[in-house]
């Protein structure tokens, strides 16, 4: 390879697409250091704190789209106090500065302010693409900037971000010259939206694929849009009310004909649930079905839609589909590949799910890879004959509403269950535990999960040993989330090199002391040890022998961030 | 004489809520359990927390806790009490269930010992079928999605609705 020119390699390196893979040939020699970072367009930050944005542009000065992921994982349980950071602006700000070209910009759980959206819509002219996921602080009047400023937009994808609404009719800034949207995502918007406009945008539209709408579009526009994008291929609904013996319905339900090309479907914000007939049409060609927003479908009206999707390979539903219901998922969707089964509030005892609808789809959807699931208990038994039945799980994460729940038919802890688990599923990268649990779980976890990269632990295990199990045995962890679990001071100290090799970890009301905390941060300067104190007396000192209540660390060549708020104590 | 006493009883005439249960036992049974749900919740704030308001568990991420219920859109509903000059209103879907009601309206009009047993005031509300109702007799979930509008009223007033805790409607059922 050393004989070949430059462009032959730059050539070849085209095909290189993940980030691993790039990441690795970087590493391989300088030069092909040098060829790879001039070539690389698109770039993953997991932790915006990290790098500072400086040294990503120098690095890669062809860079076109940047992800990029701010407050850590348990911010979305509550865990993290408001204005802890995660900024956007300054990242524009520099990448402006830049003279980046900046087409795409996929954002996590950051801080979006409505200047920073103002400012990318005019600092990048060939701006196509704008995700942004759990983020917050932004309003309509922002959104409104993207629409009027980015003139080749293909893409705003807004999912699950707390939006102002500021009224200000932000789609009418979608100007008329506006026709290139392949991609259009507003559900988590709250406001109301005008519907013409609306229908007007689609109609210009040709190119529009995915279409998600919010709860403020009602039943008779939505056959409307329809109408007008019979291309599309991934629909959310957003109200779907309407008595079934009106004509409105009935255009609905002729209108569903002619959408054969949906694959992928989800909303239904308020949904009268006898209406749903109308889907039935498009059923047969779905392989994304995601009802976990659409409350108050009861159980034998989602059982009758699912009779007809056996093309499924993603369902995203809640538990009021019942054991009985998951029956019928794993008899009908045989293609299925990732499943997630939410707790809805208001449900009686006798519909919700347990370990039988689990077992279940275990037998029926050998497929299965993925998997989310709360439910009110869980057996050994059960998760002993899930790993037997699906051995290819990359993502396992089970969430049982009593957290420290034994296994009810033999009050034992739920050990060797998750053990069977880690044991069969050698492919497993992310792991979220529950239930009772003591250190013989992370025994086997150390021991079998050798490709477990991501971890997830509350109110589990006995001593220090458990952490250290994990430490120790996981050589590819990047992400350790604890809450409430008895680990120490000699969990976190044992092997302090170990965090340079991961991304992040999260200890909140462990048994960590304020001390240990202080050792680590000045044995490893790489680290950013932060320790959040939210008591109000600000200036109380920190004494060494406190408890930690929570703990945040992560390894960084940006040093010790500006930005952080008086509660946080970077040591 | 006793006979003629108990003749007397039945025939006697009184309003009542249609199909409402037999006897003043279970009368004073279903009041009680509105108040009695009060009052559990009332101490479970008293002693702290229980087991399942841990925050953050389960792990259901905040977005998804807000705009997941059925009670995600706000129930705006009109709150009058008797001998008040105006009207309130409140968000039903800001609450969890007849404790967090009886606290919120008590905050709203200043009054207080409504979610007492022998208290002054008695709420109802009126239904989608424009029937006045007991507040806490079907499920939380239930009432939000019925309940048109609240009234508080004066227990002396409730008397001539019917909703008398004691007195016999075994009669009434009977003579229907």
């Amino acid at each position: 390879m050393n004989y070949f020119p430059d462009e032959v390699i730059e050539h070849i390196f085209e095909y290189v697409v993940s980030h691993r893979d790039r990441n690795a040939l970087s590493l391989v020699c300088k030069s092909w250091y040098r060829i790879e970072r001039c070539t690389r367009e698109k770039v993953f930050i997991g932790n915006c704190y990290s790098i500072t944005p400086e040294r990503l542009i120098q690095r890669f000065p062809a860079l076109k789209s940047l992800t990029l992921k701010g407050k850590p994982h348990f911010a979305d349980f509550s865990l993290v106090p408001h204005g802890w950071g995660g900024f956007v602006y300054p990242w524009i700000e520099a990448l402006a500065k830049g003279k980046v070209g900046l087409e795409e910009l996929r954002l996590k759980r950051m801080v979006v302010s409505d200047d920073s959206l103002e400012l990318l819509s005019r600092a990048f002219p060939n701006f196509r693409s704008l995700v942004l996921v759990s983020c917050e602080e932004f309003t309509t009047d922002g959104l409104a900037a993207i629409a009027a400023n980015c003139k080749s937009l293909r893409e705003l994808d807004l999912q699950e971000n707390e939006v102002d609404d500021h009224k200000g009719q932000w789609l009418s800034c979608f100007p008329d010259s506006c026709t290139s949207l392949v991609s259009l995502n507003f559900a988590c918007l709250k406001g109301e939206i005008n519907v013409g406009v609306l229908e007007r945008l689609v109609a210009r539209s040709p190119n529009l694929k995915s279409l998600r709408l919010n709860r403020s579009v009602p039943l008779d526009a939505l056959q409307r849009i329809l109408t007008r994008a019979p291309q599309l291929v991934d629909l959310g609904v957003g109200s779907y009310v309407q008595d079934p013996a009106t004509e409105t319905f009935v255009k609905l339900m002729n209108t569903m004909h002619k959408c054969k090309s949906i694959t992928s479907l989800s909303g239904f914000l308020e949904v009268t649930p006898r209406c749903l007939t109308a889907m039935y049409v498009i059923c047969p060609n779905l392989t994304s079905l995601n009802l976990s927003y659409a409350a108050g479908i009861p159980g034998s009206d989602l059982i009758k839609l699912i009779r007809h999707c056996k093309k499924l390979q993603r369902l995203w539903i809640m538990d009021s589909i019942g054991d009985k219901g998951l029956g019928v998922v794993a008899n009908t969707c045989k293609e299925l590949q990732e499943l997630r089964v939410f707790p809805s509030d208001n449900i009686g005892h006798h519909a919700a799910v347990t370990e039988k609808g689990l077992v279940a789809i275990s037998m029926g959807c050998p497929k299965l890879h993925s998997l989310l699931y709360f439910c009110h208990q869980m057996t050994n038994a059960a998760l002993i004959t899930v790993a037997k039945n699906c051995p290819n799980f990359i993502r396992f994460r089970l969430a049982i509403l009593d957290a420290t729940k034994p296994d009810p038919d033999t009050n034992q802890p739920l050990d060797e269950g998750f053990g069977a688990i880690v044991q069969s599923c050698r492919r497993l990268r992310r792991l979220s535990l529950s239930g009772q649990l003591t250190d013989k779980v992370f025994l086997y976890i150390g021991m079998y999960a050798e490709q477990l990269e991501m971890l997830s632990i509350a109110f589990a295990g006995e001593s220090d040993k458990g952490m250290l199990y994990v430490l120790n045995g996981c050589k590819k962890l990047r992400k350790l989330e604890i809450r409430d679990c008895p680990f120490g001071d000699t969990a976190l100290l044992t092997d302090i090199g170990k965090y340079e090799t991961m991304r992040s970890l999260w200890m909140s009301s462990c048994e960590v002391t304020v001390g240990a905390c202080k050792v680590l941060a000045k044995k490893m300067p790489r680290l950013n040890v932060e320790i959040f104190n939210e008591n109000e007396t600000a200036d109380c000192e920190l004494e060494d022998e406190q408890k930690v209540e929570k703990m945040y660390l992560y390894r960084t060549l940006a040093g010790k961030r500006k930005d952080a708020p008086e509660y946080v104590w970077t040591l | 004489m006793e006979k003629e006493g108990i003749g007397l009883e039945i025939t006697e005439l009184r309003l009542g809520l249609p199909g409402g249960g037999g006897d003043s036992s279970s009368e004073k049974n279903k009041k009680k359990r509105v108040f009695s749900e009060i009052e559990d919740a009332t101490d479970d704030r008293k002693t702290g927390e229980r087991k399942n308001q841990v925050v953050g568990w389960p792990p259901v991420c905040s977005y998804r806790k807000k705009n997941s219920s059925i009670t995600s859109s706000k129930m705006y509903v009109k709150v009058s009490m008797d001998g008040a000059p105006f009207l309130r209103k409140i968000d039903l879907a800001m609450h969890k269930g007849y404790s967090e009601l009886g606290f919120a309206l008590e905050e709203l009009f200043g009054c207080h010992g409504m979610t007492a047993e022998k208290c002054e005031q008695v709420p109802i509300y009126e239904d989608k079928d424009g029937d006045w109702m007991l507040v806490g007799d079907v499920p939380w979930q239930m009432f939000i999605e019925s309940c048109k509008r609240l009234r508080i009223m004066k227990r002396s007033d409730a008397k001539g609705f019917g909703l008398q805790p004691k007195g016999s409607l075994k009669g009434f059922i009977q003579g229907v």
